[in-house]
């Protein structure tokens, strides 16, 4: 069977051949011009179609021979061509022809046949006694076509270009298509029918695989002609698969006689040839039955290759390329087939190329690197296998080939055989390639290298870098083999890196090993101590190998160090692991100059036990700013930091897992750590807002690819002694950084703790601070308070004593029993020592016993503040120390009505070049009203003490009169009220200074130790200088008053008491004509809308200065209200001209002064009164003469209660209503 | 010449050779009996993975293990460098069709002695069979399941609220899951 690329089906002519000749090229040209649907069995699916045909002669030869069902050169057509129109003609010689032809084919069995009658009119006009036309068809129908009258078709004028030329030609065409196709689905069927007959047969003995490939190949063979490329395809997909299966079955122990070929020794591994269309070798080779399987799998896949290139398919052709490779390797395993070592890798090797060369070869540059990953698998696969035979044949040994690597080199290459003409003149055919690159070491290098790199190139384009190192590594290891450790370096380095960042640690062990030969032989001596140390405590790696690392280590370090090595710096992360961290105390808060103890729990990696000479830790200071805020919002922020800390001291590192190794832990992603923010603000400490905050964010959100600085230690200048703590004043240290672990020679440093550890030290400067037993201290009872020093970094020392300066209000009570006790830092009682009180006219002097820094040293002592006078009047107080300081204020408060003094007390301290200012705040327990009940002439003082504090007093002489029998108790709370009258002497001035003083003492202190304590109020008395006597008189002629009439008022105002010396400057009086009148100023006011004022309801009177001068003044009002009304309110102030002169004199004042003087308790300082006074006169002068300059206004001022009385106070007048517009209102209910 | 294909039969694509052997029912050539021979007489004692990994979303092993222990390097090489692949794969589905990507990724890659298939989880866990090449019996549908029951094992690990989720899996289930799909070494 010949059979060549770009046959056509043949279609036999018979009949005229120089007519078929003169239509060959039209009808040619025709034929495939309009597809034909192609209807198949089986289900297939139908498909349009062109057809072509190869037109040839018939030749009785030709004619397949009985039983011969080869298609390739099977007629499917034959045709026979006249143009007769002569019927003497016809019968004559073109009939008997015909049935020559006719019984020839029917010999055959051929049943495909076609008549064509040209007709020509040329012909026509020539022969004059022409039958019609008709006539010489309907002969041949009749004599041929019996039943099958389609088969004698008419050709009009086929040469002319006329329409009627141009149907009949369509018509013909059309009917040739149909009997073409349906000959080819006939024929095909008939084929495909003996072909699954045959399989059908193959489990009988005598089948051959080989036998059956023919008969399916020339199925494909027709389709292929056809140009039907898919449907041949599937031909040899059908081969390929049964082919497959028998392996299949062979190995699972279901053999097949004829395998028996397959399974010989492979002798040739010349591998695949792509170039020819059809490899006619082989073909013979699996003809003959004498294929091996390396045979048929090429051919099968040369002839699949072919097809999907027709088919522009290339990239399939890669990827089948591959599993073919894959599969071949697999089939011989299976079917047990010897091959000599390394023909393989040959055969695959050169396979690769072939492939990669075929697709090269039709496609161009920008297609090829635009599918790098379909190729790049071959590539890879190419140089697996190169470098496999490069260790087989020795070429990758130092030493290079021995004797028996060239041996089995020179076998190897006999193998391959000739190298195949298509490729002899190329210069770079896989056959030279190979052969070359098993020459020679150096060839073997550069071709290995040149595929290396390309596959490492292409798998870069296509992001598969997890591919392209794996290619690096080998490049390594193969460097590494040569002796070259240079270049295997960064390799090994970039796999390494690549495995350590996604945490695969088997790998990471493996390429580490790797790495550590490499800088062994590279004599990075701290490098290679570094992979030593992370080998040495790898997980994965045996005890012995682990140990062996460890030696590596521990030998360097013994050695001596030479004069210009320093020690190495290595990570310590491979050597030990830092586990827990403790502080004691556990706050990790301590003051200069205590001892802050740090436990550490180090695990350790290595496989041995390890003798450590020495730790050190670096810490990092850290200045924290605002040592105001002391060191409870210190140690909240440290809670806030170390949520592991959990308040014992510990800090719990967090560890990669342990299975894994130290190449484990950075792989890992870490976890994150979230902890509770709020932002308060400063002033309040309210909250502004919260929120959550990621504190290792830094970790998370860098590149994961690329964190190179895994293993580098930082090497820089390490503190090798351990750590002293310079004093630092306010400060705080945030912890160690860097810790180090050194081994002899070799140091372990870990760069960072993570997280941060941090402790901190502050400095406090000594404190004094004096407060209250009680809730409050009252004023008047000693009572004790507490003084506290806290010491800082001050060391108390014998002598040192506080120094207070006494103020006369608040003398300190000395007590003879009188300790002190002495506090650690941490709050423990460290003992208990006397203090002695010193007390002299100016200062109180408080030896303090010695005490250490740090340390708090707590007493009491019994004060008492004086009560001062009430009401207090604003005056400056003197201090002893001669600083002028406003005197203890004193303050109502709101809430209790407390009225409280803060009492400020001076104290030098031994400490300090400055006097301390404490103040301390007293209630006063009681609070005092006085309120004077006149009647008439008749006068009533009543004083009211109100015991506001919560304590109870006993009262003791409540002095004003005469001597109280009883002792009235005062409770909580409560109020005692005492009452005198008052009688007038002759000639008693016209005010009275009084004060009420008395004896209190708290209730529950014991009788024997009540020591009553003086309470004082002071407040003023007037006389009645004015009676105010109200009428109304009701309209002339009128009993009662009435609403809406005008009714009279009639005020008249009384002097009472006789003017006295000092009256003058009471009331500002004036001298006219002899006579002396003051003036006043009356003002009637009706706040209860009762009445309405007409005309004028103010007016100023002159008052004669003389007792019972008396004037009346008369004015209208009119009630607005029928029924019982009060009088309306009558006023009077003293009306002071604006011309008044304020005539303060020396010797008033000093009058004034002495008044006073004779009013105050001697018991008062006589300075600090007298000062005070002095004072207040002087501002007293000051403001009026402001009020002279500032306002030339007449003045009114009210008098002092107690000097006009009322008469009409309360009288209330009847008053009618008017009669005529009387409304009743009834409401009955 | 002229002649041209207009329309186009569905085409057996070759991705595996065991595959077509199914595919040629439909051209109407079956192989049926053929079949019947093969998965009877297996040589290997069982249809099974020699190789089965998962793998967290960042790419580092949570679960590897591998039959025989002898090879264990290598397996994880080779699952290592699957990971390429399956980027690939993830990467080439777009984004928007992300919600419906297949979670089966097929096969990886082969090499001459094993075949690697891919498993994505939504949340980028990534399961990985490696397959003995030689062991032809084991189809794609098998694969799929023995993927299946993988993912559902690992859904249970994740339920247990003692698993820290990035952690190596450590679980006696998954552990005899996974034994269950291994090649005993024989």
């Amino acid at each position: 069977v010949s059979w060549r690329a770009g046959s056509l089906p043949p279609v036999m002519c018979a009949g005229d051949q120089s007519l078929f000749t003169s239509l060959y090229t039209s009808l040619a040209q025709q034929l495939p011009k309009e597809p034909m649907e192609w209807r198949r069995s089986y289900g297939r699916a139908p498909k349009m179609i062109h057809l072509e045909a190869n037109f040839v002669q018939f030749k009785e030869e030709l004619l397949p021979k009985d039983g011969n069902r080869a298609l390739l050169t099977f007629p499917f057509l034959h045709i026979y061509w006249t143009d007769c129109c002569d019927t003497e003609m016809y019968k004559a010689s073109v009939k008997d022809d015909m049935l020559r032809w006719q019984s020839t084919l029917r010999l055959d069995g051929s049943v495909d046949w076609l008549i064509v009658v040209v007709e020509s009119e040329a012909k026509k006009k020539n022969k004059t006694n022409i039958l019609p036309r008709t006539s010489i068809v309907d002969k041949i129908r009749n004599d041929f076509c019996n039943k099958q009258s389609d088969r004698c078709v008419v050709l009009s004028d086929p040469l002319k270009e006329s329409s009627r030329s141009q149907d009949s030609w369509s018509s013909f065409l059309t009917k040739l298509r149909t009997l073409l196709l349906m000959s080819f689905t006939k024929n095909l069927g008939r084929f495909e029918d003996d072909m699954r007959t045959l399989r059908e047969k193959r489990t009988e003995p005598g089948w051959s695989f080989c036998d059956y490939f023919m008969v399916q190949e020339e199925l494909a063979f027709v389709f292929e002609m056809l140009q039907q490329f898919e449907d041949a395809l599937v031909q040899y997909d059908e081969l390929d698969a049964l082919f497959t299966q028998y392996v299949l079955n062979f190995g699972a122990g279901d053999g097949a006689n004829w395998l028996g070929s397959f399974c010989a020794p492979v002798k040739r591994w010349s591998g695949l040839l792509l170039r020819r269309p059809i490899d006619m070798e082989k073909r013979e080779l699996i003809q003959r039955g004498e294929a091996s399987l390396l045979d048929l799998r090429s051919y099968l896949f040369s002839r699949q290759c072919t097809l999907l290139i027709f088919l522009q398919r290339p990239w399939e052709v890669t990827q089948r390329a591959l599993e073919l490779l894959h599969n071949c390797v697999q089939e011989l395993r299976l079917l047990e087939v010897s091959v000599v070592q390394g023909a393989l890798d040959c055969w695959v090797f050169l396979s690769c190329l072939e492939v990669l060369h075929r697709i090269e070869g039709c496609c161009d540059r920008a297609q090829l690197e635009a599918n790098c990953s379909h190729t790049v698998g071959l590539w890879t696969y190419a140089t697996e296998k190169l470098k496999s035979l490069g260790y087989l044949c020795g070429l990758v040994a130092e030493k290079g080939p021995t004797s028996e690597d060239l041996n089995r080199t020179v076998d190897l290459l006999a193998g391959l055989g000739e190298e195949r003409p298509e490729t002899v003149n190329s210069l770079q055919s896989p056959y030279k390639k190979l052969n070359e690159a098993l020459s020679s070491v150096e060839a073997f290098e550069k071709h290995y290298l040149e595929l290396s790199h390309a596959a490492m190139e292409m798998y870069r384009a296509i992001g598969r870098m997890r591919s392209s190192r794996l290619i690096g590594k080998s490049l390594a290891e193969f460097y590494m083999k040569k002796g070259d450790p240079e270049r295997a370096e960064c390799f090994l380095d970039d796999s390494l890196r690549s495995y350590v960042a996604e945490g695969w640690s088997l790998q990471v062990t493996h390429t580490r090993k790797q790495m550590a030969e490499c800088q062994k032989l590279l004599q990075q001596t701290e490098d290679y101590l570094q992979t030593s140390a992370l080998l040495a405590g790898d997980a994965n790696l045996t005890e012995e190998e682990r140990k062996h690392f460890y030696q590596v280590i521990l030998t360097f370090a013994s050695q001596p160090p030479a004069p210009s090595d320093q020690t190495v710096a290595l990570s310590m992360a491979a050597f030990a692991q830092l586990r827990q961290m403790q502080f004691s105390p556990p706050g990790a808060v301590v003051h200069v100059g205590a001892a802050l103890q740090l436990e550490l729990r180090v695990r350790c990696l290595m496989p041995v036990a390890v003798q450590v000479e020495q730790l050190a830790a670096t810490l990092h200071f850290s200045l924290e700013q605002g040592g105001a805020r002391g060191r409870a919002g210190g140690t909240q922020r440290r809670t806030g930091q170390e949520p592991q800390g959990q308040g014992d001291g510990v800090v719990l590192f967090p560890q990669g897992s342990s299975l894994a190794g130290a190449g484990m832990g950075a792989s890992l992603p870490p976890a994150l750590e979230l902890y509770e923010m709020q932002d308060r603000s400063p002033s309040d400490s309210s909250l502004n807002s919260t929120g959550v905050v990621c504190k290792n964010m830094h970790l998370l959100l860098r590149r994961h690819d690329s964190s190179a600085s895994l293993d580098t230690p930082t090497a820089g200048a390490l503190p090798r002694s351990s750590v002293t703590l310079s004093l630092l004043v306010g400060l705080s240290f945030s912890l160690p950084p860097l810790s180090t672990l050194s081994v002899g020679r070799v140091q372990f440093v870990q760069s960072h703790i993570y997280p941060v550890v941090q402790y901190e030290v502050y400095s406090q400067e000594p404190q004094l601070t004096i407060e209250p037993l009680s809730d409050n201290l009252l004023a008047g009872i000693p009572q004790k308070v507490k003084f506290t020093i806290a010491t800082g970094h001050y060391n108390v020392k014998k002598g040192d004593a506080l120094q207070l300066s006494n103020t006369d209000s608040m003398p300190i009570l000395h007590s003879s029993c009188c300790s002190a006790t002495i506090l650690s830092s941490t709050g423990e009682r460290v003992g208990e020592r006397a203090l002695s009180v010193q007390s002299s006219e100016k200062v109180t002097s408080i030896s303090l016993p010695p005490t250490p820094p740090y340390h708090t040293l707590e007493f009491q002592l019994e004060v008492l503040c004086h009560i001062p006078p009430t009401p207090f009047k604003p005056d400056i107080e003197r201090l002893t120390n001669g600083e002028v300081r406003h005197r203890p204020k004193s303050h109502s408060q709101a809430d209790s009505g407390m009225i409280h003094i803060d009492q400020k007390v001076s104290i030098d301290c031994p400490w300090s070049i400055y006097s301390t200012l404490i103040s301390l705040t007293f209630y006063v327990p009681f609070k005092a009203k006085h309120s004077i009940l006149s009647a008439g002439k008749r006068k009533y003082i009543q004083v009211c003490l109100q015991n506001v504090s919560d304590t109870n007093f006993q009262l003791a002489d409540p002095v004003l009169t005469e001597r109280q029998p009883t002792i009235p108790t005062v409770c909580s709370q409560q109020s005692v009220f005492c009452l005198w009258e008052m009688r007038w002497a002759k000639h008693l001035p016209l005010c009275l200074q009084c004060a009420f003083s008395a004896s209190f003492a708290p209730v529950s202190a014991s009788d024997a130790h009540t020591a009553f304590k003086p309470y004082r109020y002071e407040f003023q008395l007037d006389r009645t200088l004015y009676s105010l006597k109200a009428e109304i008189l009701p309209s002339s002629g009128d009993q009662h008053c009435r609403t809406g009439a005008l009714c009279g008022l009639e005020v008249s105002i009384t002097r009472q008491a006789e003017p006295s010396e000092t009256e003058g400057e009471e009331e500002e009086s004036t001298e006219i004509e002899g006579l002396r009148t003051t003036k006043l100023m009356y003002e009637v006011v009706d706040n209860s809308s009762n009445w309405a004022v007409c005309g004028k309801s103010s007016g100023v009177v002159s008052m004669p200065v003389a007792a019972s001068a008396t004037h009346r003044v008369q004015m209208e009002v009119m009630p607005l209200f029928a029924g019982h009304l009060p009088f309306p309110n009558i006023k009077v102030f003293k009306y002071l001209p604006h011309s008044a002169v304020p005539a303060i004199q020396p010797d008033t004042d000093s009058c004034l002064e002495n008044d006073t003087m004779s009013l105050l308790d001697k018991g008062l300082d006589d300075q600090g009164d007298t000062a005070s006074i002095r004072s207040r006169g002087s501002i007293h002068s000051v403001g009026s003469g402001e009020q002279q300059r500032g306002l030339p206004m007449p003045r009114l001022e009210p008098f002092s209660p107690g000097q006009v009385f009322y008469w009409s106070q309360g009288r209330q007048v009847l008053v009618l209503p008017v009669t005529d517009d009387h409304v009743m209102e009834v409401n009955v209910t | 010449m002229l002649t041209r294909l207009k329309t186009q039969v569905p085409l057996f694509s070759m991705n595996s050779y065991t595959k077509l052997g199914e595919k040629l029912k439909l051209s109407g050539l079956s192989l049926a009996s053929t079949h019947s021979h093969v998965i009877r007489l297996g040589r290997h004692n069982s249809k099974m993975a020699v190789c089965i990994a998962v793998i967290a979303k960042e790419n580092y092993p949570l679960f590897i293990r591998s039959v025989p222990v002898q090879n264990e390097l290598k397996f994880h090489y080779t699952v290592h460098t699957s990971l390429d692949v399956v980027e690939e794969k993830i990467s080439a589905v777009g984004k928007a069709m992300a919600d419906q990507r297949e979670l089966y990724l097929g096969l990886l890659y082969p090499t001459e002695d094993y075949k690697v298939y891919g498993y994505v989880t939504n949340s980028k866990v990534k399961f990985v069979i490696v397959v003995d090449s030689s062991n032809t019996s084991l189809r794609d549908n098998e694969i799929r399941s023995m993927f299946r029951k993988l993912h559902n094992s690992f859904t249970d690990v994740m339920c247990n609220p003692f698993y820290n989720p990035g952690d190596t899996i450590q679980s006696k289930a998954f552990d005899s899951i996974v034994s269950a799909m291994m090649v005993q070494a024989s």
